[in-house]
Formats: C-alpha cells, structure tokens, sequence
C-alpha cells in the first residue's frame, strides 16, 4: 500500500485541511494490481500512459485504413474494395485520426508533463481525468463497431457536410454522432483539468512566465476546446434532431439550410486543426533548445504569438467556403484573417531557427523530429497560404492539393511533435533511453515515407484530380503510385516505433535523472524513472532558473 | 471554496455560455440572413407591387433554373427559360408541376436566388413556392410566380438566376401514412 496523499498544506494555495480536489480522491484509494488498477487509477503518469496507448493503438487502426485507401489507388480502377467502403474508409481514417490519435496523444503528454513541468503532485481533478479517459475506448469502439451495422459505418468524409450525413446517411450515423458526444465530453473533462492544474497548481515561485512553452501551448489549447467543444456538439445534435426529430436545421426542404452546418462546423473546425497543432508549437518549443544547449529565442513572442494564433483562429473558419458562394466582402475578409494568421506563425518558425543559430547542436532522435517537424510543417504552411488565396482556392478546393496540405501539417507536423516528444521523454518515464540506432532508422524512414506519401499529392491536385474519389483518371497514375509507396513505406516503419516503445519500457541504456545534456525544465529534477508520486511536497522554485 | 473550485466554476462557466452561444447561432444566422439576403433565400410571404416608374433604360436577364430533389417524381419546367426584364417592372412566368409516379403525393419548391445580393430585391408577388402543392398520379398543373426587381437593384447584377428545388413534403406524408397505417391496423 503505497500512502498516496500529496501533502496539502503545504501547496501554494491549498492551504485548508480538505485541500484541493487533488487531495480529496486519495485517501479511499488503495494500491490494486492487475487490470482494475488501471480502470480505477486517478495517477497522472497512470491515466498518461494509458492515454497514449490509447492513442497509439488508434494511430495504427486508422492508419491500417490508410493503407486500404492507398492499396485501392495504387492503380486506377477499382480493385480492391467496393467505392462504399472506400468512403467508410476515408470517414473513418479521418475521424480516428484527429479525435482518436492526435488529440489524446497530447492530453496523454499533458498527463504526464504538466503536473511534472508546474511542480505539481498531480492533476487538479484525478478522478475526473480517470472517466474522461475512459470515455475515450467506449467512444471508439462505439464509433468502430459502426464499419459492422447494417449500411455501413459513417460515409461522408470527417467533415460530415449536412445533408449528406443527415437525409443521405446511413442508419448508423445516431451511433456516429453519440461517439462523437463522448470525445467531446472526454475533451472538455479534460481540458477543464489542465486549466486547473496550471492556474492553480503551479508550485511556489512559478510564476506564469516562467512556465514552459508546452504547458502555456496546452493552457492556450484548453481554452480553445473550452470554446468550441460545445459547438461541435451543438452542430452534431442539430443533426440528431434533423435525423430522428424531424426538424430542418440542414434540410432545405423543410426550410434549413446546408450552408448554416458548413459554418458551424468550420466555426468548431478551425480553432479545431490549432488544437491539433498549438501542442505541437510547445513541444518543439522545449525541444530545440535542449539539443541546442541555447535558451529558447524569444520565449515571450512565442506566448503572445500562440495567444493571437488562438483568437485569430475564431476569425478565418470560411476559408474552407470559399467556393460555397459567399458575396465578396466575406471572400475578402476571410482571405485577408488567414493570411494574418501566418504572421504570428512564422514568428515562431523564426524563433526556432534563430534558437538553432549559434547553437552547440547534437543531433538524437527527438531533436531529428523536432527539425524535421519545423521545416516540413512550414511546407504546410506555405500551401495553406496558397489555398488561402480565395481566387486560387476556386481551383484548389476539394482537390487532392487540400489533402497534400493539412496532411504536411498534421503528419509531419502534429504527428512528428508527438513522436518527437515521446523519444524525449521516454528516458523520464521509462528509466531507459530509447535505442538510439533504432530511433534514427525510425526517422529516416518515416521522413523518407512521408515526402514520398504526401509531396505528389500536390502535383495531383494542381493538375485536377478531387479528393475523396476511389478512382481517378490515367493522368494521375504515377502521382498516386509513389503516394502509395511512400504511405506504405511510412506506415511499416511505424512498427519500429512500436518495437523501440517496447524495448525501451523494458530495458536499455540507463537514464539519469538529467537525461538529456541541454535539459533545463523541472521535469528533469526528478529521478528516471519519475517514481509514481512526484513533488508531493511542492519544490521551492524561488530562484530556480527557468528556461 | 479551494481555488480549483473556483477555477472549474469560471471554466464551466464559460462552457455554458458557449452553449448559449452555439443555441443562439441559428436564430442568428437566419436574422443575419433575413437581413443581408447572403444565402439567396428569397422571402416566404407575398409582397405587394410596388408601382412607380420602370427603368426603361435597363434590362436584366432572370433566368430560372428547376430541379427534382431525390424521393419526389415529380418534374417541373419554366415556361421561359429566361426572360428579359426592366428593373420596376412586373412581370408573370407560368411553372408546370407534373406528377410522373403512380400514386398522389406533396411536394414543395423551394426557391434560391443567386447571385444573394439580388435576393433583397426580388420581389415575389404571387408564387407557388409560398405553399406546397398536391398532385394527383399523373396530374399536370401549371401554376404562375409573379414577381418585380425593385428599382435600387445594384448597377453590376446583370442577371438574377431563380433556382427551384422540388422536395417532397415529408412530414405530410408521414403523418398521412401513419394514419392510414392506424386505420388500417383498426378496421
Ligand atoms: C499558415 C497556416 C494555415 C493556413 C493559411 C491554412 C489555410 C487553409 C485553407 C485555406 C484551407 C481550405 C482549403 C480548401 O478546402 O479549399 C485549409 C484546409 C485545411 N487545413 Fe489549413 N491552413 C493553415 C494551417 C493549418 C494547420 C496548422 C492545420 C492543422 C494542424 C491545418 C489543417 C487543415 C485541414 C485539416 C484542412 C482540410 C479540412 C478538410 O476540408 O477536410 N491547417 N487550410
Ligand atoms: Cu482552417
């Protein structure tokens, strides 16, 4: 029986005797093993874990269903599955992707390191990060379970454009759509922690300034969820009633209008594709300067730049309409918002750039993700700016152009953060370091993989081929098959991922409590591997050197 | 009450307001809609003629475009494809709705006007798109829309498209079959 009281009175603002919500779980819990200590747990590091897990099993399911998708355009024509299931496939690839893979691998690394970069025992609400965890598998297996009901799983794309998801829907979409209420729920649970946890949790002498760029990203993130979770859930219940009540919210017929779902959605959708990214800008952030040996260039532009980023996402969500037939003032001010939205992001791309100048630079693992991240997410960036030209967007819409874009952004991108992170902190969690020998093999195919996959997809584009299609015309042909080498060559190497995650968990070089050479931040004060309860008596950061 | 409590107040806060929020984009929408004309909706109710002068000195062509949602077996055709018309003016095009299926049913045009700033001034005198209508298996009924482009039409809208999109009126007919089903099931 391991005590599990973090020792209240002693933490910086709870000061009473029934102490925070931290306090409150810990004295009916007891040391279990076996599997119900992991459906009970209310540890940080426990529910981190399992939320990364989680989200790297959905990671390998939804890019399974990739592969399909690229098995069938290998070639024209259609060979290997039936256009229905193509668009299933699609839906489902997308969906799994942005709420099952890259939303809960970075509320898995919020888990584990926030509560250790703030100087906290724990998250503020342990018990309620158990349940929005667990609401997580319930909801995919719900949304999985869909592929088996009779008319098929969800067929409209992720983006589930009202009425082809409401009158032209298949009879599961009512499981769909209670899936997606579930990660919503499980999002907001969360982000309600993380909040907490930051503002109120931080140890003496932290103040906000000085906390690290990933725990600012991630409070700025919360907030954004805060925000427009229950729009995402107020567009998908209009849907349900649509569907099963009767109403026309999207159905011209009855008096609605399809274009009214298009702009809620985006009004989510938007602020949504930063969610996926703002994380991604923090753990770069802490990265680059570890393998710099420099300290992060311009650490206050970044917080300001991520802060505009966030409120500037709320001004530009008809960009993805440009061709829906809005007047021109609208086409105008939307064109001019996301064009203004890249200049707080190349803020940032100059910050690490300029970190990297002069730099003592070693190259391990994550910092090889790291810079792979930067210069390959600012290709994404580039080709956003060009479909933010509304006159060009005209052509490129719904193109494969579009595809080639968001997927620069969110695999080489938000993926890579991901990746880049857990090679970081995998020596803190584990005690061992990653095999370094395996890692480089890892990177090197996975960047190799993922030009390959995605770079022609924007030659496709341009020259006219659609998106969403399960066969195209003969022109495409040779674009599609190297897209189709390289998803596969991307998809395999991820076993290597998989084999150096097991393989370090089990053993390996071991890690101090410093493990990386440059390493400043408070995690790295802890032993490796961080033991089960972590500063439970908060550290005394007065004078500590941060960042 | 600690400070996270009072941190998870505010938050939750926020939360429903963004509830309140999302709830209160619809109405919003469709006021700002109403107002601005930006999704070619034209208006529901007849409008009365404005009578006064005729701009001679302008022509602008209003084409009309007719469709068949899915569900409905219904076709229906402009007399006129296109007509040529002076702002003030007003002028009657007659529609024929004709029921190709082999039992009645309802259905309902629903218009659309692009491009949207015209929908303002598009001025619908009579129209059938104001009610639904009934068709008999194999009934044709021609029926007229009257209408006028008001006078402050914008100088650069050289041609208004008047699109109409037949959709079957589903309550209707699920409330009718439901009641045949109980009468049925009764008898
Ligand atoms: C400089 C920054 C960016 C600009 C200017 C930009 C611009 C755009 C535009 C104009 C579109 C709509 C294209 C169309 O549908 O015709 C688009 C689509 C998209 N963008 Fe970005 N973007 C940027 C960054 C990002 C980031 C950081 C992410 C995510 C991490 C992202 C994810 C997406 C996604 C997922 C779509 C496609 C959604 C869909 O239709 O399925 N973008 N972007
Ligand atoms: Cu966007």
């Amino acid at each position: 029986m391991a005590p599990k009281s973090p020792p209240k009175a002693t933490l910086e603002h709870s000061q009473s005797a029934s102490g925070s919500a931290a306090a409150h779980h810990v004295e009916e819990h007891h040391y279990r093993s076996g599997p119900l200590r992991w459906l009970l747990t209310t540890n940080h590091k426990e529910i981190g874990s399992l939320y990364l897990i989680f989200s790297l099993s959905m990671f390998m399911i939804g890019g399974a269903m990739a592969l399909i998708i690229r098995l069938e355009l290998f070639q024209p024509g259609l060979q290997m599955v039936q256009p229905e299931f193509f668009n299933q496939m699609t839906t489902m690839h997308g969906l799994i992707m942005v709420f099952g893979a890259v939303m809960p691998g970075f509320v898995g690394l919020a888990n584990w390191m926030i509560p250790l970069q703030v100087g906290a025992p724990d998250m503020a609400l342990p018990r309620l990060n158990n349940f929005s965890f667990w609401l997580l598998p319930i909801a995919f297996t719900l949304l999985l379970s869909t592929l088996l009901m009779p008319g098929g799983g969800p067929n409209f794309g992720w983006t589930f454009y009202a009425p082809l998801s409401t009158t032209y829907a298949p009879p599961s979409t009512t499981f769909f759509i209670f899936a997606l209420h579930m990660a919503g729920i499980s999002s907001i649970l969360g982000a309600i922690n993380i909040i907490a946890t930051i503002l109120n949790l931080r140890a003496p002498g932290m103040r906000l300034m000085d906390m690290t760029l990933f725990v600012w990203t991630w409070l700025i993130t919360a907030f954004l969820l805060i925000a427009v979770m229950p729009v995402l859930a107020g567009v998908i219940t209009m849907m349900l009633l649509d569907i099963n009540f009767g109403t026309s919210f999207f159905n011209a017929a009855g008096g609605g209008d399809p274009v009214l779902f298009q702009h809620l959605f985006w009004f989510f959708g938007h602020p949504e594709v930063y969610i996926m990214i703002l994380p991604a800008f923090g753990i770069v952030s802490v990265i680059i300067p570890t393998f710099a040996r420099k300290r992060l260039f311009g650490y206050a532009s970044m917080v300001y730049a991520t802060a505009s980023i966030a409120i500037l996402s709320f001004l530009v969500w008809a960009h993805h309409m440009f061709a829906v037939g809005l007047p021109l003032v609208a086409e105008l001010f939307f064109m001019y918002t996301t064009m203004l939205i890249a200049v707080p992001t190349g803020v940032k791309v100059f910050n690490w750039i300029t970190t990297l100048f002069r730099g003592e630079i070693t190259f391990e693992t994550p910092m090889l993700f790291a810079l792979a991240f930067v210069v390959l997410f600012t290709i994404g960036g580039f080709s956003g700016l060009m479909l933010a030209i509304a006159p060009a967007d005209f052509q490129y819409h719904d193109t494969y152009f579009v595809v080639a874009h968001f997927h620069y952004v969110l695999v080489p991108g938000a993926v890579f953060s991901i990746m880049a992170a857990v090679y970081y902190w995998l020596p803190k969690w584990t005690g061992h370091y990653p095999d370094e020998r395996l890692g480089r093999w890892h990177f090197w195919l996975s960047v190799i993989g993922v030009n390959l996959l995605f770079f022609p997809m924007h030659f496709a584009g341009l020259a006219g081929m659609p998106r969403r299609i399960p066969d195209y015309a003969l022109q495409f042909a040779d674009f599609n098959m190297a897209s189709s080498i390289g998803g596969f060559l991307f998809g395999f190497s991820q076993l290597l991922f998989i084999w150096v995650i097991v393989k370090c968990v089990r053993g390996g070089v071991k890690a101090p409590a410093s493990a990386w050479d440059g390493a400043t931040d408070l995690e790295w004060t802890v032993p490796s591997p961080a033991p089960l309860h972590t500063f439970e008596t908060p550290p005394d950061l007065r004078g500590f050197k941060f960042h | 009450m600690t400070p996270v409590q009072r941190t998870v107040t505010k938050t939750l806060f926020a939360l429903m307001m963004m509830v309140g929020f999302t709830i209160a984009l619809v109405p919003l929408y469709d006021v700002f809609c109403n107002i601005t004309g930006l999704n070619g909706k034209s208006a529901s109710q007849p409008r009365a003629i404005v009578s006064g002068e005729v701009d001679e000195s302008r022509y602008v062509t209003v084409q009309f475009i007719t469709r068949t949602g899915s569900g409905l077996p219904w076709r229906l055709t402009a007399q006129d494809r296109q007509v040529r018309v002076h702002p003030g003016q007003a002028y009657e095009v007659r529609f024929a709705f004709v029921n190709h299926g082999k039992t009645a049913s309802r259905g309902r045009a629903v218009p659309s006007v692009s491009p949207s700033e015209a929908s303002l001034h598009l001025r619908k005198i009579t129209c059938f798109c104001f009610q639904e209508q009934r068709l008999e298996a194999g009934e044709r009924l021609e029926l007229p829309l009257m209408f006028q482009l008001s006078r402050d039409l914008p100088e650069n809208v050289h041609t208004v498209t008047l699109a109409y999109t037949l959709y079957p009126a589903a309550e209707e007919q699920l409330t009718s079959n439901v009641i045949a089903l109980t009468q049925g099931g009764g008898a």
